[in-house]
């Protein structure tokens, strides 16, 4: 406990000044602008204006508003990641709670402490800020180290759920909250169809940051990860049609069917626009690392570039953004991988996962700081009914859906994966943001206190309650083993038979698209995106390498790397009975290892 | 539903087929008209020649070893219970049939053990019981590509024999093929829905 506070206080007192100093009024704020104009140090000059300088050198001064801005970016950011420090030095915390409850809560002390000080509502958290540079990170993150495999083997289950499951639930809750609205005793009954129809499409969405950070900690297993993650991914594309299409119909004076149709065709236009947009700029983006030998430096650079790019581009068309990025992020990863120096790909691993979990904690941060405030309106029965439909409408759509798809898929998801897919739809800053960019009508309040209730109620209750839950039901966890070569072999060799039957029996499934696309791919693709000679690394060599990398890391760290056989020694460190290396292949890994991150001091042991 | 069952009345045999395999009524028939589809010459039975033709499978890296699967014993042809015998190893497996399943009658087609032993004997082509070295490094050249020295494909064989071998005779039995295949879900992988 003590750790935790001391490193906050410094930052809390940070904060206190930099807020005291910059929103405060008026007379402090003229004192420090006179001396702001004259700069920091060096001898006085009297000004033109006649102003009162004083003569003598100025040794100290402090020019605040020169750094204002950054300054207190960089404070904030501090405070996310002190505060993740210090719910990590407190080790059981986090197996109780997760970090984003302990997130939002500090927030909350800090949106009380700027609240009380100053007076006023803290600083919501600006909307454009959020979707432009706190959201990308996060998803380019997750769409990067998406494991493609499971994802495409559960897409349609997946689109299902995102498309349709998000239709339904918007309706849903937007059509029974209209009708809680219409009870005269809790007087609501000024809040139009369309609005609570609004209401319910930014409502009904799964948030994806939510969903990653508390499904991070739980370890399920990971078709049922897949599934909620996935959803919460693609249900953005949903999302922007829907809140679009209702704002549009809200200005509108009158509704004719051909707006309806109009709406639907926009969400084929949104999706497949969003995909197409990814998927050009990934392609772009793997031709451009085709050619950086030379300057390994920038390669993780255009990563970045190219995925935010997408990201903005769709963004500009107002198709899905996250869509875009997901999709630019799981093309290029192929080619870019194979392009790129064993450092660069050390690089942009790192960064991203530091720049999503810093958007992630600040995220979490800014919405308990934006709970407190003037915002609100509290009409309980509303804000109550809407958490009970999230929960009803959620839980009902999952469970009608499923019977759909176990109908039509040998993948089954059995009841305990859909209690666990239904629990863990959680809201998030996405609905947040949206709420605050509703336009200024009479009960937006009223929908603000209903949002930030929802997210609260899902993060922290459903997001404390789900592990005792996925504990208690004996949910299948993931399995924690790491990948071995034959597991790989064996993965291409059923491809490889499956595809084979499928041919032979007549029937275009999941394996024989699979395979044209391989073919696609092999034939055309990798010809122009891979620079000349790493062509057609099969996974399975690129695998081994890695394994092999490994495993002679692991042995000349350990002190020795032996020349010639000898049975026993030091690899009882694995579980594999993995007999030792001979000439060539220590030469090969030797030559690895020269090129590697690792400079390691090589005791190479001759027994002759 | 009458020109249905003129259908099935035209597969020779369909009763004891569909007891064998438990096929259903409907994919046994669009398996026939698979079937038909594929003799060329309307011979009554199948041949090699006839299952090269499919496109695709001649660019499938285990394309010859699929169709030998078809041609047990050293056979030429395959008549079209020897076809069904062979897909209905894919068929998905249904909760219900083990329920019903008098244990006394061999096993389904479809069930899990079986299904790993047809995966097996594409491996194992000299039909010995156990995976060598040799016949890994078989498979391994024709799925992983060219760009691959020999040394590092036989590198790499070794080290699939070594992670799955556990009794130490250097090749792979049926049973830890199968130990290696535990974490995978079998039923759900080699599985194909429309042979319900």
């Amino acid at each position: 406990m003590a750790h935790r506070l001391g490193l906050l206080l410094p930052l809390l007192l940070g904060q206190l000044c930099s807020q005291l100093l910059g929103t405060s009024g008026d007379s402090m704020l003229h004192y420090w602008d006179l001396r702001a104009d004259n700069g920091s140090w060096g001898p006085k000059r009297t000004q033109d204006n006649g102003s009162e300088v004083s003569a003598h050198t100025l040794l100290f001064s402090l020019d605040y508003q020169h750094v204002q801005v950054p300054f207190e970016i960089t404070l904030w950011i501090m405070l996310a990641s002190l505060a993740k420090i210090g719910f990590h030095l407190y080790n059981k915390i986090p197996t109780v709670v997760p970090e984003s409850c302990l997130l939002i809560f500090v927030g909350l002390i800090m949106g009380g402490l700027i609240y009380s000080l100053n007076d006023k509502s803290p600083p919501v958290m600006n909307s454009d800020i959020f979707f432009l540079y706190l959201l990308p990170p996060i998803v380019l993150d997750a769409g990067y180290f998406m494991p493609s495999r499971p994802f495409f083997e559960n897409i349609g289950t997946i689109l299902l759920y995102a498309v349709v499951g998000t239709i339904w639930n918007a309706f849903g809750i937007g059509l029974s909250l209209h009708g809680i609205c219409q009870v005269k005793y809790f007087n609501l009954q000024d809040v139009p169809l369309l609005h609570n129809l609004w209401f319910g499409s930014l409502i009904a969405a799964v948030d994806p940051v939510a969903v990653l950070s508390v499904f991070e900690e739980i370890h399920v297993n990971e078709k049922l990860h897949i599934l909620v993650f996935g959803e919460s991914l693609l249900n953005d594309a949903v999302t922007v049609v829907l809140y679009k299409l209702f704002k549009s119909f809200c200005e509108m004076p009158s509704i004719k069917p051909l707006d309806i149709l109009a709406g639907i065709g926009k969400f084929f236009l949104v999706g497949i626009g969003g995909i197409f947009i990814g998927l050009l700029f990934g392609m772009v983006a793997a031709f451009t690392t085709r050619f950086t030998k030379t300057i390994r430096v920038i390669e993780p650079l255009f990563v970045f570039l190219y995925s935010y790019l997408s990201y903005l581009t769709a963004e500009m068309f107002h198709l899905s953004g996250i869509v875009a990025i997901i999709a630019c992020a799981m093309s290029m990863k192929r080619y870019v991988e194979a392009n790129i120096s064993q450092k660069s790909h050390t690089t942009i691993k790192y960064f991203m996962k530091m720049w999503s979990s810093v958007s992630d904690t600040l995220i979490f941060i800014f919405l308990g700081v934006s709970t407190i405030g003037n915002n609100h309106e509290w009409n309980w029965p509303y804000i109550c009914f809407t958490v009970i439909f999230c929960l009803f409408w959620r839980a009902l759509g999952v469970l009608v859906l499923t019977f759909f798809v176990n109908k039509c898929h040998v993948n089954t998801v059995t009841r305990k994966d859909q209690f666990i897919i239904a629990y863990g739809g959680l809201r998030g800053a996405i609905c947040f943001s949206l709420v605050f960019l509703l336009p200024e009508f009479s009960r937006k309040k009223l929908f603000i206190a209903a949002t930030t209730v929802v997210i609260l109620f899902t993060v922290i209750v459903q997001g404390m309650t789900i592990r005792p839950l996925v504990d208690l039901l004996d949910v299948t966890r993931r399995r924690e083993t790491s990948p071995t070569v034959s597991e790989q072999i064996l993965i291409r060799f059923f491809d490889h038979l499956l595809a084979g039957i499928e041919d032979i029996s007549g029937h275009w499934g999941q394996y024989y698209w699979k395979d044209k696309l391989e073919y696609f791919n092999s034939m055309y693709l990798q010809k122009i995106l891979l620079r000349e000679y790493d062509q057609s690394k099969s996974s399975i060599v690129l695998l081994y390498e890695k394994l092999e990398r490994k495993h002679a890391i692991e042995l000349a760290e350990a002190g020795q790397l032996i020349h010639t056989p000898s049975s026993t020694s030091l690899l009882k460190i694995h579980r594999q009975k993995v007999k030792p290396l001979d000439q060539d292949l220590m030469d090969n890994i030797q030559e690895i290892l020269t090129t590697n991150l690792y400079k390691i001091r090589r005791v190479v042991s001759f027994c002759s | 539903m009458g020109s249905r069952s003129s259908h099935a009345a035209r597969i020779p045999d369909v009763d004891s087929i569909r007891r064998e395999t438990g096929f259903s009524q409907a994919s046994l028939i669009r398996l026939y008209h698979r079937f038909q589809a594929l003799d060329r010459n309307e011979k009554g039975y199948l041949s090699r020649v006839d299952l090269q033709q499919i496109g695709a499978l001649a660019v499938n890296p285990l394309g010859d070893r699929i169709i030998d699967s078809f041609f047990p014993d050293g056979s030429l042809r395959v008549d079209f219970p020897g076809f069904v015998r062979v897909l209905a190893h894919f068929r998905p497996v249904d909760d219900e049939d083990n329920g019903n399943r008098d244990p006394k009658e061999p096993e389904p087609l479809n069930s899990r053990m079986n299904k790993l032993r047809f995966a097996f004997q594409l491996y194992d082509l000299d039909r010995d019981g156990k995976i060598s070295r040799h016949e890994m490094l078989q498979v391994l050249r024709l799925m992983v590509g060219v760009q691959v020295t020999e040394e590092q494909l036989e590198s790499i064989a070794d080290r699939t024999v070594q992670e799955a071998d556990e009794d130490g005779d250097g090749a792979v039995s049926f049973l830890e093929f199968a130990k290696s295949l535990e974490k995978m879900n079998i039923e759900q992988k080699m599985s194909i829905r429309i042979l319900k």
